[in-house]
This record gives C-alpha cells, structure tokens and sequence, in this order.
C-alpha cells in the first residue's frame, strides 16, 4: 500500500496556450528507479517541476510520499532531492562551501551536519576537488557535487533532470553506478535521460510525446505489449552492406510493418506468415553476405513503434 | 526566517569574491560625487558678448562697462559694422550683443529717450533668461540712477530715507538663507545621497536576485525548504548594510570635502535614510520579480533611474514642471527624501518641518514591500 511514492492522476499543465502536459496518471513505487524518456520539449522538466512543488497544475492532482503537490509542497521539499538539467549551484563557491550551505538550508541539525557532509563527500568521492570553485569543476564533477548537495538531507525521492547530459561515458557510467546503490538503500529515484541504455537499467520508465505518456510500465512489460510485438508478426534484425537501400525497400513493401536502422543492422517487423529469407533476399536485392536473425524488441523499438502509433492517432 | 543565515552568509561570500560589485558599490559613487561637486556648476556668467558701438561716446562706453561689470557678460568681440556684429552671433562666437547708436550720448543728454538694441540667443533657453533679466536689471537701474540724478537737480525725491536723504520708494534687503555663496555643490551633493543609494541598491539587489534566476540556482533554491522570508532577508541585508556603509561615506565626503555641514538631527538623517534604503529594497525586489533576465533588469531600473534624476528636484527644480510632470514626480519615493535630505542637512529641518516628506515616503514604502512581497513566491510561474 506505502509502497507507491509518487502518484500523479491526469495532471496536466498549461503554459498560457500551449499543453506542455496533459492528463499524466503514472505511480513510482517505492526504491525503484523510474526512468522518464521523450524528445526535448516533451514536458519532462515541467513533470519533474511540479512533482518538486515549484510549479503547480493546471488541472489534475498528485502526491509525493503521501503529501499533495498542490497543498503540501513543503512538506515534500523537505525530504526530496532535485538535480536539475543545468549546474545550478553556484560558480563561485567552492566545493565545500556548496555542500555546507544546503546543509544549512536543509536545516540539518549542526552536530549532525559534519557527519552528513562527510557522508555525501566520501558518497560521491569529491574529496580531491572540496576547494575548487564550483564553476572550474568539469561536468562530471558537477553533476557528483549536484547530487552530494541533492543527497545531503537524506532524502527518500530524488529528481534527477537528465542528470547525465554533456558527461563522458565514464563518469556517466560511474553516476548511474552510484544511482544503483542509492536505489539499493531504499532510496526512490526519478530520473530524466534521453539515453536508451540508461532507461533499460530503469525499473519503470515512461515515455513522454508532447505533453502525452504514451507508454508507461516495466521494459519488459513494454516490449512485451501487443502494441509492439503483434501476436501475427516477427521482428528479425538483418545486416547487410547497403543498409540504405534496404531500408527503403524495406519501407515499400506492404508485410514489412515497421523497419528501422539501429547503427550496422535494420530491425524489422513483418508479417508472420511471410517467409523471411526470400523476403530479406528481396531487401538486400540478392546480396550474398546478408545475414538475418529473430530479435527481441529493444527500447528503441518500443518508443518508435509507440511514437509513431502516436503521431498517427493525433493526425488522424 | 528558515535558512536566513546560510543565505546571508553565503551572499557575502558572493560579494566579497565579486570584484565588480565591490567596484559599483564604491567607486561609482565616488565618481558620481567628484563630477556632481566639482564638475557641475549651474550659475551662469561669462556669456560672451559681441558689442557695436556706433556712438562711441563716454556714456556708450560707460554702458558696455558696466555690462561688463556684472560678470555675466564677457565682451568678446567689438565690430564696427551690422554685417560682422550678426555673423558673430549666427555663428555662436557670441551668445549676446549689445548695439549702441550713432546719437546715444547726445539724445542722453539733451533729455531724450534713447534706444539700445541688445539681441540674445535663445537656443540655450537658461543661458537665454540669465541674459536676459541681468540686461533688463542693468539698464533699468541705469536709468533710476540717471532719473534720480535729473530729480536731485530739480530738488525732487520719489522718496526719502530714514536720514532725509532722496532715495527709491521701496528699498528691497534680500538675504540669502543656507547656502549664501549660492554653491551648486551645496545644492547638489545632499541630493546626490538619495540618488546614488537608489541607483547602487536598485541594480544590486535585482541583479542578486536575477542572476540567480538566470543560473537556475533560484530554482534550486525552491525546491528545498528554505523559507521565504529567510530567503529575502538573507539575500536583501548584505545590501542594506552596504547601502548604509556607503551613506556614511558619502556624508562624510560630504562634510570633509564640500564643506557643506549636516545642519539638523544626524539620528533623523539616518532613520529617514534606513526608511529610503528599505523603500529601495522593495523596489529592487519587485524588479526580480517582473525581470527574467539581468538585462531586463537593467531597463526596467533605468525606468526608474531617469525619472528619479530629472522628475525629483534632484537636477531641476520641481516648481517649473507642468502639473502633470510634477504630480509624476509624487509617484517616486526619491522625490520625498531628496526634500529630506536638503531640508535636514542644508536648512536643519527637524521631523515636523519635513513630515510631509516623510509620510509620502512611508506610504511609498508600504505600497511597494506590500507588492514586492505579494509578487515573490517560491514558485517557477
């Protein structure tokens, strides 16, 4: 029953004329790691502003940890943390100082706060760089001092905006490390990423167009739905040298339901009842080193398929 | 009050490492008090002044001398044809000039009225009027003092004195009150104190607000659990105190080097400057809220910046304006405690001679803490 922390019912949001969200009913349950995904401009920060309490709905209602979003916020500001898209500490305070001053304004109690700080410092190992102004660390610093900042009160839910952005593939793979194990304390995590492997290591994602949650659930669950693995069609992954004209050919063929190029492979999704060798034959134009094989759907495919399923209900 | 004292003291780190800020705090002040002291001087004289004396004669001369004599008239030029004396005005070489005629001297002489032509450029409409009222007043009491002489002569007097001796109907003793030697800096330095502490405090204190709108650190800053008051104050302070430093600098610039002493209740000065600098800081704070931007800031200040210099009384005496310009002037808290300054340090008012002022500024107060703080939420729209 307590388990749900974050619980949102067809929120919605107008900036002036234009939705930036409509009707979002989604729930987080407690010590996941939910995963938001969709295009710039989807309305994932607006989401993530209005679950903090800074910015209130239009229409519709959620809660965090149990206190309302519109009536409570304060309550909720005490025990979240939010890392936002930018830096959004300050350049010209040092590492240290940055940390001491949430810690104030957290409102920690100040014999305990020394031991908080050390705890967030030896947390996200920024003890090289505790006097090096805040603007003069790189971005993956940044990012560690954001959530050593975030993390300073203990909170139970932390907002993460697209947390990985402009970072190098290390410290990009060293933060998600670190997610893992605050998600391993108990602590709920609400992270914003445009990246596809990020969201399958998420325990929940959802995916945002346009003001819209078109998919919500677990990745396994999403690729599992009828909607992307029809019960009278098969997705294989074929490689071959002219991806290109593949994919065009691919395109006009009426049992091809949906191709797509993933790097050095196309991914397609054809009726069952065709046979696919003659038919990868036919898309390669005879090629002799063409190879082919049945696939599981990943992410990707899952957030194309439903995208365009999407764009294709609004049209219409 | 939540979080006040690490906002505070974080603010002053932010301060203490600004190099610009501390600039803006003090220097522009300082360059502000050294042009409007030293530099600006709105008395008049010295308008140059092209004569063609046609007469040539004593009386003629003793003219032009006596145009002289006043000091706001510096003969530039004599010509000795019309041509040059109008070329020597139209191309500015002269502000004024004085044409005397051929029979000046004689028609003086004989009793009869004689005409002086004096032409004055009136492009510059306060070199203009100064030119004006010091030829009219001149040649006015010329001709008293020759009318008085005819008068004697004939044993008539107008009028006479306590002595018996023939004198002017009414006798006219002016006394110049406070600032005798009719110093501009004594004018303009009070005055200069409510405009440099709006000026430094508005633009600091939006801009302290802004910038951290701007850097996405306000909004960091909303969703913890600071409280809002904590917020303002922490922020806002540092900046009064500031303010507050920088008026004891600039009086005492005042008083050392213009010379000009406080001559009323120094404790009144400076409550009634804490009720100004508070006023400010409101007005600094409603721009935060209206400005997205550090620019927007900018312009929304110098909205009230203008104004402030020209509509207060600060540069141009308020009494000149149409109504409606000076009814405008009411609408700035400036305009209040630019009549408190004046009135407490150059005529020693006290609390009942400027209460007018005062309450105008309390209610200036009022009204924009009351929407500055009804406009700030801890909120992104």
């Amino acid at each position: 029953m307590n388990d749900i922390v974050i619980r949102t019912n067809r929120l919605t949001r107008y900036f002036g004329k234009v939705r930036a969200l409509v009707d979002v009913t989604l729930d987080v349950p407690r010590a996941g790691i939910f995963g938001l995904l969709g295009p710039n401009g989807a309305g994932k920060s607006t989401l993530i502003r209005m679950l903090c309490g800074v910015l209130s709905p239009t229409s519709g209602c959620g809660s965090v940890l149990g206190f309302d979003i519109r009536t409570d916020a304060e309550s909720i500001k005490r025990r979240i943390g939010y890392m936002s898209q930018r830096f959004s500490l300050y350049s010209d305070l040092s590492t240290i100082e940055n940390i001491r001053f949430y810690s104030m304004i957290y409102g920690i109690p100040a014999r305990k706060r020394r031991e908080r700080e050390d705890a967030v410092i030896s947390l996200t190992g920024i003890t090289p760089y505790l006097d090096r102004l805040g603007g003069n660390l790189s971005g993956g610093w940044k990012q560690r001092l954001a959530l050593a900042c975030a993390l300073i009160h203990e909170p139970e839910v932390i907002f993460l905006d697209e947390p990985t952005a402009g970072i190098d593939p290390v410290a990009r793979r060293d933060l998600w490390d670190l997610l893992f194990s605050l998600a391993h304390q108990g602590v709920t995590m609400f992270v914003t990423t445009h990246y596809m492997d990020e969201a399958e290591r998420c325990s929940k994602v959802g995916y945002l167009q346009a003001g819209t949650l078109i998919a919500l659930g677990t990745p396994e669950e999403l690729k599992a739905s009828k909607q992307v693995t029809p019960d009278d069609a098969r997705r294989y992954e074929v490689s071959c040298k002219n991806l290109p004209a593949a994919l065009a050919r691919a395109r006009s063929m009426p049992m091809v339901r949906d191709a797509t190029l993933f790097g050095t492979v196309l991914h397609v999704l054809i009726d069952a009842s065709c046979d696919p060798t003659t038919l990868v034959q036919t898309l390669t134009g005879g090629e002799e080193g063409a190879a082919f094989r049945p696939v599981a759907p990943s992410l990707e495919d899952v957030f194309v398929i439903l995208s365009r399923a999407e764009e294709i209900r609004r049209v219409s | 009050m939540n979080g006040f004292w690490a906002i505070l003291t974080k603010e002053f780190s932010h301060i203490r490492r600004d190099r610009t800020t501390i600039f803006f705090m003090f220097m522009v002040p300082i360059i502000q008090l050294l042009i409007f002291g030293f530099a600006i001087d709105v008395t008049i004289d010295n308008i140059p002044l092209v004569v063609l004396d046609l007469d040539g004669r004593e009386e003629g001369r003793k003219l032009v001398e006596a145009m002289e004599n006043t000091q706001t008239f510096q003969v530039v030029r004599r010509t000795f044809d019309q041509e040059s004396f109008q070329r020597a005005i139209r191309s500015g070489q002269a502000k004024a000039g004085i044409l005397i005629p051929a029979e000046y001297s004689e028609r003086l002489l004989r009793g009869e009225q004689a005409q002086v032509q004096v032409l004055i450029d009136g492009s510059d409409s306060q070199v203009a009027t100064t030119a004006l009222n010091t030829v009219t007043l001149l040649v006015s009491n010329l001709s008293v003092g020759r009318a008085r002489l005819l008068g004697e002569s004939r044993h008539f007097a107008p009028a006479r004195n306590e002595a018996g001796a023939p004198a002017l109907p009414i006798d006219v003793r002016p006394r110049l009150l406070y600032n005798p030697d009719l110093q501009s800096s004594h004018f303009f330095v009070p005055g200069l104190i409510a405009i440099i502490l709006q000026m430094v405090l508005l633009f600091l204190t939006s801009f302290s607000i802004v910038r951290e709108r701007e850097l996405g650190t306000l909004e960091q800053l909303f969703v913890t659990p600071v409280g809002r008051g904590g917020l303002l104050f922490g922020k806002l302070i540092p900046y009064a105190l500031m303010a507050f430093g920088e008026l004891l600098i600039v009086l005492v610039a005042m008083v050392g080097l213009f010379g000009v002493a406080i001559s009323g209740s120094l404790i009144l000065l400076l409550s009634l400057s804490s009720l100004f600098i508070l006023t400010v800081l409101g007005l600094g704070l409603l721009i935060s809220t209206l400005a997205a931007t550090q620019l927007e800031a900018v312009q929304y200040s110098f909205l009230v910046m203008l104004p402030s210099v020209f509509l207060s009384g600060f540069m141009f005496p308020r009494s000149e304006m149409p109504t409606i310009i000076w009814a405008a002037g009411y609408l700035l808290p400036v305009t209040y405690f630019v009549e408190i300054v004046r009135g407490v340090i150059l005529r020693g008012a006290d609390a009942v001679d400027v209460s007018s002022s005062i309450l105008g500024l309390t209610l200036c107060c009022v009204v924009i803490l009351f929407l500055s703080l009804a406009r700030f939420r801890k909120q992104l729209d």
